[in-house]
C-alpha cells in the first residue's frame, strides 16, 4: 500500500509540466534580401521617349504574380542607354539594392535577351575583374518593326569565364537566378 | 573514566567472542522478484574456502563458524552473483534475495554489452557493438542499413535519415539512452542527432508495438542503448581511429569507463570528425565536406534493487551541402537535371562554406530505478534536451554570413514507468510520460520564419502486458493514450492566407493584422488511441512464428501544418496545410523464423494501412520575381503499405558462410490508385564470408548490393512556361535513377596486446568497382552522383 502512495505521487508529479505556458508575441521578419521591383529605364542617345520596362512582386515568395509594366514601344534603329533599378518595398522606405551588386559585382551578372531580332545588347560597366556586370548596358533596335520578348536575367555566383558568358550568352553561366523578368515589347 | 571502562570492557567482550567457534550460520536464499526458495544456490565462505548449497527449501546451513566478519558469496545458474558481508555474532541467521527471472536470461554479456531483443512478439533486430564499430565513420542511418527492411532517405551523403519499412521522419520515434529524441526530426534534411559511437547496442523495432516508447512510431522504434555496465573494479575502455581516401578524412572515438563492486560507475565518451569534400568516381562534390564533435558523460550507481544514472552528451555536427543543389529557380533546376554533372566542380578543399548546416544537440538526462520485492520495478526519468539548427544559404550582401534558419527547440519530459514481474509468466508495465516542448524561431535572420514560434505539450499513459503461456507461447498487448497540444504564433503572408481561403475557416485565429502580414495563434488539440496485440510461437525445434497487430495514431508535425517557404535545393515552394488531420495506421505483420544445422532464414511480411496519411505534392506553379516555381503542399490520402523482409544465413563450414539480405517493398495511394512517392525500391545484399581463427582471428567478407530501380512512382513532372524562349519546358522531377550494382569489401584482424588489450585492424573497401550512380531516395540525384570508391582503414584498441 505504501509502495502505491508513492507511486501515485510520482504519477502526478509529472502532471505539473503541463502548467507551463508561453505568452510572448513574436516579431514579424520583413525580408532583408528580398529583391521586390526591376526597373530598367532605356533612355534614347539622341534624345527622345524614355521606356521604362517594370517587374514588381511585392509578395516575394507569395501566391501573388509579379506585375509586368511596358510604358510604351521602342523605335527603330535607335540606340537606348539602360539603367536598371532594383528596390526591396517591403520596407519603407524602398531600400536600393543596386549598392550591394556593386559591392559584390564579381559574384552577380546582368543577362540580357530578346526573341524576333529586333535589337542587341551590349554591357556597358564591368565588375572588379573587368567582367560585364549589366546595370548599365546599351539596346540597340534594328529596322525591323514587330513585337518581341525582353528578359532580363540576374544571376547570383555565375562562372563569368565560361564560354560566351562574357558577351552574354547565357547559356554556360550556372549560378542561381535572382531575378528573371521577361517584358513583351514592340518596335514601331 | 567511567566510560574508559566501559570501552575497554566492550573490547574485551568482542575478544572473547571472537574466540567463540561454536556458532551456527544459517538462512534461505528466494528470487527477489516472487519470494520462491531458489534451489541448490552455491553459498561460498570467502575467507574459510568452504563452501555449501541450498536444499530444496532453499535454506542452508553451516556449523562451526568463529563469530566475526564473514564474507559470502551466492551464486546461481542464471542469477547475478552476489558478494555479501555478514557479521556472525552467535547463531546468525540471513535472508538473502537473489535475482532470479526467466527475463533476464536475455542479458547474456556479448562484448561488454547487453543486447537483447526488447519484445517477443514484434519484428525487431538487433545490431550488436561490432556491427556499429565498423561504421563509426559513418552515420546511424548508414548504419542501420545492414538491417533487412530498412534503408535511408539522403540529402548527400553525410545527412542520412533511416527508412524503416518505407516509414521516416515523425513516424519513427529514436530512443537514445532512454531519452526520446527531439531534434526537428520532421525536415527530410535533418538527419536524427545522433553519435553512433555512443552506442553500445542498437535495437529496431518495426511498426507500432513498442508503446512505451511512443504512440506514433508508425513506422519503427529506433532505441540505442551504451554499453553496459559490469560490477566489478575495474577500468576499461576502447579506442577506433579510422581514416578514408574518400573526403580524405578520418574519425576518432575515444571511451574511457571506471567501475566499482559497490555498483558505481563513472564514463565518458568523445567522437569527433572531420572530411573534406567527397568524390564520386568523375568528379568532386565540391562543399560536401563535415566537421564534427561528441562528447557524453554518464556516471551513477547500478545494483539490482536499485541505481541511478546521470547523463549528459553533447553533438555538434557541421555539414556542407554541395553548392550545385542551391539554385535560384526552375530553369536552373531544369538546367541542373539535364547537365551530366554539377554545374560546381572545384578542386577539393576542407573548406565548409554555405549551403551549410550547424546544428548542436545536447541532453541531459537523470534516471533513478528501484525494485520492490515481490512487486515489480518503478522507472523515474527526467530528461532536458536543447536542439540549435542554423541553416546558411547562400546570401547576399551583410546577410552573407548570417543564417537563413535559427530555430532552437527545447524540450522537457519525464517518464515514469511501473513494471510488475514477480510473476515469472506474467508481466504488466504502466507508465506516464509528460513533456513540453518550446521551438524559437530567431526573426533576426531577416528571413520569414519556416517554421513558427511554439509550445507543445504532449502527455502519455500506457500500459503493456507480456503473458508467457508456456514455453513455446509468448503473448503481448498493449494500449497506449496519448495527448498533443500545439500552441503556435505564425505569421502568414496576407496573399498566403487568402490564397489558401483561409479566412474563411480560420478567420478567428487571427490576432493582429499587419498589412501585409497576419500575426495567427493556431492551438491544435490531439487525442490519440494506440493499441498492440502480438503472438510468437515455436512449432518444433525448427520453425517459430510471430503475429502481431499494431494500430497508432501520429498527429501532424509543426512542418506539416504551419511550413511556409522556399526549398532552394528542391527549388520548389513548400506549404504546410491548417486543414490536415492526424493519421491512423493499422499494420498487421507475420514473421517465420526457420532455424536447422547451418542454414537459418527469418522472413518478415507486414501490411501497413494508414488513413489520411500525410504526403507532399505539387499543385500547380506560381510565377515571381526570380521566375516559376511548382508548389508543393501536405495533404492527406488513404495509402497501403506492404512488403517483405528476408534475412538468410548458411554457414558453409566452418571458414566459409553467405548471408542475404533483401527487402521488398510496394507504397500505394489507395485513394487515387497511384503509387507513393519516396518507397525504396527492391535491394538484395549477397555476403560471401571467410573467416579463419588461426591468422589472427581473420575476418573478411564480400557484399554484392544490387539496387533495382523504382518503376512504381507518382508522376510529378510538370511543364512551366519559360517566357524567355516562349517555350514550355517539361521538369522532370519523377523519374527515378537506373538500378545500380555495388561490390564492397571488409576484412580485419585482431592481436592480442596483453591478456586485457587487444588491437583490431580493419580494413573496408566500398564501391570497390567505382561505379557511378545514382539513389532514387537520395534528394541531390538530380545535381550528381553518389560516392565513388572508398579505402577505409580503421584500428580499433580495446583495453
Amino acid at each position: 500500500m505504501k509502495t502505491i502512495k508513492k507511486l501515485s505521487i510520482l504519477f502526478l508529479s509529472t502532471l505539473v509540466f503541463l502548467g507551463c505556458s508561453n505568452d510572448d508575441i513574436p516579431i514579424p521578419v520583413n525580408e532583408e534580401e528580398v529583391i521586390t521591383t526591376l526597373t530598367a529605364v532605356l533612355t534614347p542617345v539622341g534624345g527622345g521617349t524614355a521606356v521604362t520596362l517594370q517587374t514588381r512582386d511585392l509578395d516575394g515568395d507569395g501566391p501573388n504574380a509579379p506585375t509586368i509594366t511596358v510604358s510604351g514601344p521602342l523605335a527603330v534603329n535607335t540606340v537606348y542607354n539602360g539603367n536598371l533599378t532594383l528596390l526591396n518595398e517591403t520596407e519603407s522606405p524602398a531600400e536600393l539594392k543596386n549598392t550591394e551588386i556593386e559591392e559584390e559585382s564579381n559574384e552577380h551578372q546582368f543577362f540580357f535577351e530578346v526573341t524576333n531580332n529586333i535589337g542587341s545588347f551590349a554591357y556597358r560597366d564591368t565588375d572588379g575583374n573587368g567582367n560585364p556586370l549589366g546595370l548599365e548596358f546599351t539596346f540597340t533596335t534594328t529596322a525591323n518593326t514587330g513585337s518581341g520578348n525582353m528578359t532580363i536575367t540576374l544571376r547570383h555566383e555565375p562562372n563569368k569565364t565560361a564560354a560566351g558568358v562574357a558577351e552574354g550568352d547565357i547559356t554556360n553561366a550556372g549560378g542561381e537566378t535572382d531575378i528573371e523578368g521577361t517584358f513583351s515589347v514592340t518596335v514601331q | 573514566m567511567k566510560y574508559y571502562v566501559l570501552i575497554i570492557t566492550c573490547c574485551l567482550l568482542q575478544l572473547v567472542n571472537s574466540q567463540n567457534c561454536n556458532s551456527k550460520f544459517f538462512g534461505e536464499v528466494h528470487d527477489f522478484h516472487d519470494g520462491t526458495p531458489i534451489i541448490a544456490a552455491a553459498i561460498y565462505l570467502e575467507n574459510l574456502d568452504k563452501y555449501t548449497t541450498t536444499d530444496i527449501n532453499g535454506k542452508f546451513s553451516i556449523d562451526n563458524i568463529c563469530d566475526g566478519k564473514l564474507t559470502i558469496v551466492v551464486s546461481h545458474l542464471g542469477c547475478e552473483t552476489k558478494r555479501l558481508d555478514v557479521l556472525i555474532n552467535g547463531d546468525t541467521f540471513l535472508e538473502i534475495n537473489l535475482e532470479h527471472h526467466i527475463e533476464e536470461l536475455h542479458e547474456v554479456k556479448v562484448e561488454g554489452t547487453s543486447s537483447y531483443k526488447l519484445t517477443k512478439t514484434s519484428q525487431e533486430s538487433l545490431l550488436k557493438s561490432q556491427a556499429i564499430e565498423r561504421y563509426s565513420a559513418y552515420s546511424l542511418g548508414d548504419a542501420l542499413k545492414q538491417i533487412s527492411g530498412v534503408s535511408s532517405i539522403n540529402t548527400g551523403n553525410s545527412i542520412v535519415k533511416p527508412v524503416i519499412n518505407g516509414l521516416h521522419s515523425s513516424r519513427i520515434v529514436v530512443m537514445t539512452n532512454g531519452v526520446r529524441l527531439q531534434d526537428q526530426e520532421w525536415g527530410i534534411e535533418h538527419a536524427p542527432n545522433i553519435d553512433l559511437n555512443a552506442a553500445g547496442s542498437i535495437n529496431v523495432i518495426k511498426g507500432a508495438n513498442a508503446l512505451a516508447f511512443g504512440g506514433d512510431a508508425m513506422g519503427g522504434v529506433i532505441v540505442l542503448k551504451p554499453s553496459s555496465i559490469s560490477l566489478n573494479d575495474s577500468l576499461y575502455g576502447k579506442t577506433i581511429i579510422s581514416g578514408q581516401n574518400n573526403g580524405r578524412g578520418y574519425s576518432l572515438n575515444s571511451s574511457l569507463t571506471k567501475t566499482y563492486q559497490e555498483g558505481w560507475y563513472v564514463g565518458a565518451q568523445v567522437s569527433r570528425k572531420r572530411f573534406g569534400d567527397f568524390e564520386t568516381s568523375n568528379y568532386n562534390l565540391t562543399n560536401t565536406g563535415l566537421s564534427s564533435l561528441g562528447f557524453s558523460m554518464n556516471a551513477g550507481f547500478k545494483k539490482f534493487e536499485q541505481g541511478f544514472n546521470v547523463y549528459y552528451s553533447y553533438l555538434n555536427n557541421e555539414i556542407a551541402i554541395l553548392r550545385s543543389s542551391h539554385i535560384g529557380n526552375i530553369e536552373d533546376l531544369v538546367n541542373a537535371i539535364n547537365s551530366q554533372q554539377p554545374l560546381v566542380v572545384e578542386d577539393f578543399s576542407y573548406d565548409i562554406n554555405s549551403p551549410r548546416q550547424d546544428v548542436t544537440h545536447q541532453i541531459v538526462k537523470a534516471e533513478f530505478y528501484k525494485r520492490y520485492k515481490k512487486f515489480g520495478r518503478v522507472d523515474v526519468q527526467y530528461d532536458f534536451q536543447n536542439n540549435q539548427r542554423f541553416e546558411y544559404d547562400v546570401r547576399v550582401g551583410n546577410d552573407r554570413n548570417k543564417a537563413a534558419i535559427d530555430l532552437t527547440l527545447k524540450t522537457h519530459s519525464i517518464r515514469t514507468s511501473v513494471k510488475l514481474d514477480s510473476k515469472s509468466n506474467t508481466t504488466y508495465e504502466f507508465g506516464v510520460n509528460a513533456a513540453y516542448q518550446n521551438n524559437f524561431a530567431n526573426p533576426d535572420t531577416g528571413v520569414r520564419r519556416l517554421i513558427p514560434d511554439y509550445d507543445k505539450y504532449d502527455l502519455g499513459v500506457f500500459a503493456i502486458s507480456g503473458l508467457r503461456l508456456n514455453e513455446k507461447i509468448n503473448l503481448d498487448f498493449g494500449f497506449r493514450y496519448d495527448f498533443n497540444r500545439i500552441d503556435a504564433k505564425k505569421f502568414y503572408q496576407t496573399s498566403r492566407w487568402l490564397e489558401r481561403v483561409y479566412d474563411e475557416d480560420f478567420g478567428n485565429l487571427v490576432i493582429e493584422d499587419l498589412g501585409s502580414q497576419l500575426l495567427t495563434n493556431p492551438v491544435f488539440d490531439y487525442h490519440n488511441m494506440s493499441g498492440s496485440a502480438g503472438i510468437s510461437f515455436k512449432t518444433d525445434d525448427h520453425n517459430s512464428f510471430i503475429f502481431n497487430y499494431g494500430l497508432s495514431n501520429r498527429a501532424p508535425n509543426p512542418s506539416e501544418l504551419f511550413s511556409d517557404g522556399l526549398h532552394h535545393s528542391a527549388a520548389r515552394i513548400e506549404l504546410g496545410n491548417l486543414r490536415i488531420q492526424k493519421e491512423t495506421s493499422n499494420r498487421v505483420s507475420g514473421t517465420h523464423q526457420y532455424k536447422k544445422g547451418p542454414f537459418s532464414i527469418n522472413l518478415e511480411a507486414f501490411y501497413n494501412h494508414i488513413n489520411n496519411y500525410i504526403l507532399i505534392e505539387p499543385i500547380g506553379t506560381e510565377q515571381t520575381i526570380r521566375g516559376a516555381f511548382p508548389v508543393w503542399i501536405n495533404k492527406q490520402t488513404n495509402a497501403a503499405l506492404f512488403g517483405i523482409d528476408i534475412t538468410a544465413n548458411y554457414k558453409i563450414n566452418e571458414q566459409w558462410s553467405f548471408n542475404n539480405k533483401s527487402s521488398f517493398i510496394k507504397g500505394r495511394d489507395i485513394s487515387r490508385e497511384q503509387a507513393l512517392i519516396d518507397i525504396p525500391s527492391f535491394k538484395t545484399v549477397n555476403i560471401l564470408g571467410y573467416a579463419n581463427k588461426k591468422w589472427l582471428n581473420f575476418n573478411s567478407e564480400l557484399q554484392s548490393e544490387l539496387v533495382l530501380r523504382q518503376n512504381d512512382f507518382p508522376n510529378n513532372n510538370f511543364e512551366v512556361f519559360i517566357p524567355r524562349t516562349q517555350e514550355m519546358v517539361l521538369v522532370d522531377v519523377s523519374s527515378p535513377p537506373p538500378a545500380y550494382h555495388l561490390l564492397h569489401f571488409q576484412s580485419d584482424i585482431t592481436i592480442d596486446l596483453s591478456n586485457k588489450t587487444n588491437l583490431n585492424i580493419g580494413l573496408n573497401i566500398t564501391n570497390i568497382l567505382n561505379v557511378s550512380y545514382r539513389e532514387y531516395l537520395n534528394r541531390l540525384r538530380y545535381f550528381a552522383d553518389d560516392l565513388g570508391r572508398n579505402l577505409m582503414l580503421q584500428l580499433k584498441l580495446n583495453y
